[in-house]
């Protein structure tokens, strides 16, 4: 490879792994409000995205319905399915110790694994719209139309939330919940019910970033893990409970996975994302911008 | 008070209830002895196939089902007799691959079939030696499986090195045809078991073939990875003309739409594995799936018996291409029912002995027939290169087992409408 076509490669793959980082950073924002209100580590957050990416696919397939069109209206089936999770299961489970919580939520992500299993079966599936092949060409730089689509919903979808967070009544009262639960309490607060709309609200994420997802990987039931796997090593590195730190954390997995696939080999692409991980808890062990432990 | 006297036969303490007994048992004596070759014959021979019906290669052993919903109208027709088969899922997992064996036995399988892979399929083995049942693989391709000095182990599927020697066979009478060739291509293989295998052999016998070819870079992939666009954009970038493959199924479907994405169409995509000609690939990809090569173990679409078994398909599944899972399979069953036929016998050791002189010459798979050695390999096995073409998959070499003629160099992705 010569220097010019080496920087080309460098710059065409480092777009790439930002683009798909983002999308990352949106799948691990979910389990990171989760966690960051209601201290509950969902272990079923991969499974319940393989739930949104089926649910875009059966959309495109049966009614022809453009995953990216599909965000909003999969992200509310999947929030009130983390509306219902959390008031009906999880919540009778806050108080109770943390193991119980981790059986609970390890035992949820089995039976959506097995369901979907039995459903749609072993097979990959995707979705193939009329742009899965295009790609922008800008001078040398090649770049995947869809990741740029995915990338930019993202942002949207991020920016909505930040805001709600910010501005909204609700989002305040969420915050507030988060921040000090027993002071939550005293000034009336329906903590349970605020619990259940955050874990709602994380849920949401998941269902937006899985219908972008499917647009990029195919699904099979057995993706859930490594994606929860992958959530989980975005908000430890960027912070686990920080948004921006997920978004960041995500941003840096894509980047790093994609740069140490081409300098050195592709097949070790998730060794550099544990190295970096190792590197964050052995350094800075609250995340990049997580706050600091206590 | 009048004492009968004995008679002889009470002498001997024979009554009349013992001669009714000894009358039944000479009955059963002279109802089974005489006669117990025929009776085997009667009643099917029960058949354990032990497939990955579950687990990361379900699919493939649902496939893999396929040959043997196929086989028993086919082998009525060929005057075979009747196989009772005993399903068994081995959930691609070595230990319960070798548990379900030992089940299966257990519940009276006389003969063992499967396993798709090479971690299963020697589990099996060695329960099947062990216990001296009759094992007949379809599919696997490590070559230790047959080098062990086992009796009961047989296999109707060529080793690795057959496979890669073949392969570099059929790619050389591909290239001639066409009278074109590339003269530099990327290596990428799946980093699991099978890629590794396969790049050490690519490392052995390609240079026993002096192709036209160099390789310029070597890429390992993980085969379950979710992105393979740094994968592709490394090889695009060494400027080779071609791409030489060892790929699995969805990583085959990933890299293709990465080369469309990355506007890269190679001068040939010659694929030494699965992936490639699989039917998902190609309902997948539709027309950006045509043009590869896969250099594989397939079937001689001339023979008799190939016509036979994919019009059985074809009714059965109209959408799905005749493969080499329903191929080898079937295959499998049809060395099974053939020795039970000659054996006359369920006895583990005569069907072992009548699968040893095994000569079928009206099968399936490409080469001369299914004979095996003292080793119990058919090394008479041959590979085909297959394109694809149109959805479908045509044979293009070698020459005497083809039924179309290659076509080189691949048509640009972005000129397919």
């Amino acid at each position: 490879m010569g220097p010019t076509v080496a920087a080309e490669i460098y710059l065409n793959v480092a777009v790439s792994g930002l683009l798909t980082g983002l999308v990352y950073g949106l799948m691990a924002l979910g389990l990171s409000v989760i966690f960051g209100v209601v201290r509950v580590v969902n272990f079923a957050h991969g499974e319940m995205m393989t739930i949104a990416m089926y649910l875009a696919i059966v959309l495109f397939t049966s009614l022809g319905l453009d995953p990216l069109l599909m965000v909003v209206p999969i992200a509310g089936v999947l929030f009130a399915l983390g509306y219902v999770l959390q008031a009906g299961i999880i919540n009778p489970f806050i108080s109770r110790p943390e193991h119980s919580q981790f059986m609970l939520l390890v035992a949820i992500a089995l039976i959506i694994v097995n369901v979907l299993l039995i459903v749609f079966g072993p097979d990959a599936r995707n979705v193939q719209t009329s742009y899965s092949f295009d790609s922008f060409l800008i001078g040398t730089l090649i770049v995947d139309a869809t990741k740029v689509y995915a990338g930019v919903a993202t942002l949207l979808v991020a920016a909505a939330l930040f805001a709600f967070f910010r501005f909204a009544p609700l989002g305040k009262a969420i915050r507030a919940c988060a921040d000090n639960y027993t002071g939550a309490l005293v000034v009336g607060l329906d903590v349970k019910r605020l619990y259940a709309l955050t874990f709602g609200i994380g849920a949401a994420c998941v269902g937006a970033a899985g219908s972008m997802l499917v647009l990029l990987f195919d699904v099979t039931p057995a993706l859930g893990p490594a994606l929860t796997l992958l959530a989980f090593i975005i908000v430890i590195t960027g912070g686990l409970g920080s948004m921006p730190g997920a978004l960041l954390g995500g941003v840096l997995i894509g980047l790093t996975e994609a740069l140490a696939g081409l300098m050195f080999t592709p097949s070790a692409k998730s060794m550099f994302s544990f190295g970096l991980l190792v590197l964050v808890l052995l350094f800075r062990p609250q995340g990049i911008l997580g706050n600091r432990l206590t | 008070m009048i004492r009968k006297s004995p008679t002889t036969s009470a002498r001997m303490g024979v009554t009349r209830r013992t001669v009714s007994t000894g009358i039944g048992a000479a009955a059963m004596l002279a109802g089974t002895a005489p006669f117990n070759i025929l009776r085997a014959q009667g009643a099917p021979l029960k058949v354990g196939v032990l497939l990955p019906r579950s687990g990361a290669q379900a699919s493939i052993g649902q496939d893999c089902q396929r040959g043997v919903e196929l086989a028993p109208a086919i082998f009525k027709e060929l005057g075979l007799p009747e196989l009772a088969i005993m399903n068994a899922d081995t959930e691609t997992n070595v230990e319960v691959a070798r548990a379900r064996a030992e089940k299966l036995i257990n519940d009276g399988a006389q003969l063992l079939v499967g396993a798709f892979d090479s971690g299963q399929s020697t589990a099996i083995a060695q329960v099947a030696e062990q216990k001296g049942i009759p094992f007949v693989i379809n599919i696997a391709a490590a070559p230790p499986i047959t080098e062990q000095g086992y009796k009961f182990v047989f296999r109707n599927f060529p080793t690795a090195p057959m496979i890669l020697a073949d392969a570099f066979a059929n790619q050389k009478e591909v290239f001639e045809i066409t009278g074109k060739a590339p003269k530099s291509v990327v290596f990428m293989h799946v980093n699991d078991t099978f890629g590794t295998a396969m790049k050490n052999g690519v490392g052995a016998v390609m240079p026993k073939f002096n192709m036209p070819y160099q390789i310029v870079e070597q890429i390992a992939y993980d085969p379950t990875a979710r992105d393979l666009s740094v994968e592709v954009a490394k090889a695009k970038a060494t400027g080779a003309e071609a791409l030489l493959m060892v790929s699995r199924l969805n990583d085959a479907i990933l890299l293709t739409r990465e080369l469309v994405k990355q506007r890269w169409t190679p001068m040939a995509v010659l694929s030494m594995g699965p992936g490639w000609y699989e039917d998902q690939y190609l309902k997948t990809l539709g027309k950006l799936s045509d043009d590869p090569m896969s250099f594989v173990p397939w079937y001689d679409p001339n023979k008799k018996l190939s016509k036979t078994l994919e019009a059985a398909l074809a009714k059965a599944y109209p959408d799905i291409n005749l493969n080499t899972n329903h191929i080898y399979t079937f295959e499998a069953l049809l060395v099974a029912a053939d020795a039970y036929k000659r054996a006359r016998s369920t006895d583990p050791k005569a069907l072992a002995d009548a699968i040893r002189a095994t000569n079928i010459t009206d099968n399936v798979s490409t080469g001369p027939g299914i004979q095996f050695d003292a080793k119990g390999q058919n090394d008479k096995l041959k590979n085909s290169a297959i394109q694809n073409r149109g959805g479908k998959l045509v044979t293009v070499a070698p020459k005497t087992a083809s039924n179309a003629k290659p076509e080189l160099p691949m048509r640009p992705y972005d000129r397919r409408s």
